[in-house]
């Protein structure tokens, strides 16, 4: 197990690298460079002065040189400076990053466990009225856009019926501490959560009917319930745990996928997290933070494919491991 | 025992029609390709319509749907008609959908084929630069494109079709990889047929299918992401858009919900015919997969 581990966190090295290029190519690809972002910033400065300063990031240097310095620099979480919030980019996004998470865990543990039963659920009974009725509901959860699902929700739990806040993580004035503050930030991600998860949870619903209808015409299962399985028992024991294998693997993919629609729904919902602070960073042409989460996005979702193959291989004992 | 004993089948209708047959079974697909066509029509018929420009201001700001005759399903808060919006609309969200689909196929096709088809160090080389880009947030890469490049929609287009390429190249590779040792290739190959010509003359044709009905897939991603572009209001602004609609309709959304709800219903009802259509056709291209 640890040598299989060790063996997927090396695969994980070339795929880093590439990243940390792709990221130095679009900043090089980016009108500007640092030194007149600075220099913007000071209002102008002389052309000897700004070649000067050019010499001094070593801007002046071969391209090759600059990517190596770059990706050394990157490997200690040296992204450097955010001209906008006048931080290293790494303490901006540390900021962030908890806020971000938070919304991810929530969104994809209710998108998973929902989605599964219901997927379950569907297949049990495939092609009858209450199937086809998930099933459609299925697909029109996966033809809402999460941001037009927002609005609606807005209009309809903050402004016509005023039960849930219209944004924001926390209520400012409320000083809220313990339990209080729990509650209080729940509230404020009802909405949120809702509205990113429920594409992904339409993903595993489908996907887990057609999963569980393909395993449950297999032999194995037909042997179990000759041999008087209960259907209950069928169900969790024989044909869920092989049904769940191809959802496991699409919660690892589906990471990034979330990561990126965090963009649009923490935005509207105003959540000070990573993905509005990639917005913002868009807007203010701030490309040093945008970098930075482009980055730091790439080596959560890594993190989060490496654990899921563990517990994969964890699942399904046809795996070898060595 | 003369010819007309023999029971020879009659001739198989062509096919087409026997694709159309079981198209026609599956009556969720029937309904897909009714929205579709509506929203192709729709397209089409933009321009009659409303001949003049969609953003240029048609009556009073704000009216509701169904109240002046003149703008049918009523206006902005900048006095511009949401059915014309709508109509123009319905052509940028198709033609951003079928030209980054088209941008991201042929990039996947082509990584795909070399990796399939080659193995060894290409395809090690061509899989590690696709797992980079699957594992960068496909939206912040998408943003940050737009960021560089610019927010006009050929460029956007372009942007989309780049950030979504991933998928079609894993499965290009798949079936060139259980393709390219079949007995029709390795005849090809012993009488000399260059790679060029193998890869894309005898083994693509094979490996389209899967393809073509993941297009309809993308297609819905495209539009997707097109319209959450334009909701932040980073899309082209010379051009109408839903996404634009919608989020222009969110700082009115107190008092005039509607300048949302139609915009919002039209890409939900597109998305989910494009579903549709690609779910009709998997069954129609695979009816063994289905009882």
């Amino acid at each position: 197990m640890l040598i299989y581990a060790l063996r997927r966190l090396l695969q994980a090295i070339p795929v880093i690298i590439l990243i940390m290029i792709g990221t130095f190519l679009l900043l090089k690809l980016t009108p500007g460079d640092t030194v007149d972002a600075l220099v913007g910033d000071m209002g102008g400065a002389d052309a000897d002065f700004i070649a000067r300063m050019r010499a001094e990031y070593g801007l002046d240097q071969p391209v090759w040189v600059q990517l190596w310095r770059y990706m050394v620099k990157l490997a200690t979480f040296d992204m450097g400076q955010s001209f906008v919030y006048e931080q290293p980019v790494a303490t901006v996004l540390m900021d962030r990053l908890g806020t971000t998470l938070l919304l991810m865990a929530t969104s994809l543990s209710l998108a998973f466990s929902i989605g599964i039963t219901l997927g379950a659920f569907a297949a049990r009974r495939a092609y009858s009225l209450t199937d086809n009725l998930i099933s459609t509901l299925g697909l029109v959860f996966y033809a809402t856009p999460s941001f037009f699902l927002s609005l609606m929700m807005m209009l309809l739990f903050s402004v016509k019926l005023g039960w849930l806040p219209v944004g924001g993580i926390k209520t400012i004035a409320g000083f809220y501490t313990g339990w209080d503050h729990v509650v209080d930030v729940a509230r404020h991600l009802i909405m949120p959560t809702a509205a990113l998860s429920l594409i992904y949870l339409s993903f595993y619903l489908r996907l887990m009917r057609s999963s569980v209808i393909q395993v449950a015409d297999q032999d194995f299962v037909r042997t179990a319930r000759a041999k008087g399985a209960g259907e209950t028992r069928l169900m969790v024991h024989h044909i869920m745990r092989n049904a769940l294998l191809p959802a496991v693997t699409l919660f690892g993919l589906q990471f990034s996928t979330l990561l990126g629609g965090s963009v649009v729904v923490e935005t509207i919902f105003t959540l000070p997290g990573l993905g509005q602070l990639a917005y913002q960073s868009v807007i203010q042409r701030d490309m040093n933070t945008l970098m930075g989460i482009i980055f730091l996005c790439s080596i959560i979702v890594i993190l989060v494919n490496f654990l899921t193959d563990l517990l994969y291989a964890r699942l399904d004992s046809r795996i070898e491991l060595s | 025992m003369t010819v007309l004993d023999t029971d020879l089948r009659p001739a198989e209708p062509p096919r087409y029609v026997v694709f159309w047959q079981r198209y026609r079974r599956n009556r969720a697909a029937l309904l897909g390709l009714g929205l579709f066509a509506i929203v192709v029509l729709m397209a089409l018929t933009a321009g009659l319509v409303d001949p003049g420009d969609p953003l240029r201001r048609a009556g009073l700001p704000l009216l509701a749907p169904f109240v002046d005759a003149a703008n049918p399903l009523g206006t902005d808060q900048l006095g511009r008609s949401i059915l014309s919006q709508l109509f123009y609309g319905a052509r940028i969200s198709l033609l951003v959908g079928v030209v980054a689909t088209l941008v991201s196929i042929i990039i996947g096709i082509v990584i795909g084929a070399l990796a399939g088809y080659f193995g060894g160090w290409v395809d090690d080389l061509l899989m590690r630069i696709t797992e980079a880009f699957q594992t960068i947030p496909n939206f912040v890469l998408l943003l940050t494109l737009v960021a560089i490049l610019g927010s006009k929609i050929e460029w956007i287009t372009l942007a989309i079709g780049i950030v979504s390429w991933t998928a079609p190249a894993r499965m290009v590779r798949a079936e060139f990889m259980s393709l390219r040792n079949r007995e029709f290739v390795d005849a090809a190959r012993n009488l000399g047929v260059s790679n060029t010509s193998l890869i894309f003359r005898e083994i693509l044709p094979n490996a389209l299918p899967p393809i073509i009905v993941y297009a309809s897939v993308i297609m819905a991603l495209s539009i997707l992401l097109e319209s959450a572009l334009a909701f932040l209001g980073l899309g082209d602004p010379n051009y109408a858009s839903w996404g634009n609609m919608i989020g222009q309709g969110r700082a009115v959304l107190r008092t005039a919900w509607y300048c949302s709800a139609i915009p919002g219903i039209a890409i939900v009802l597109t998305v989910l015919s494009f579903s549709l259509l690609g779910e009709g056709l998997n069954d129609a291209m695979n009816p063994r997969q289905k009882q």
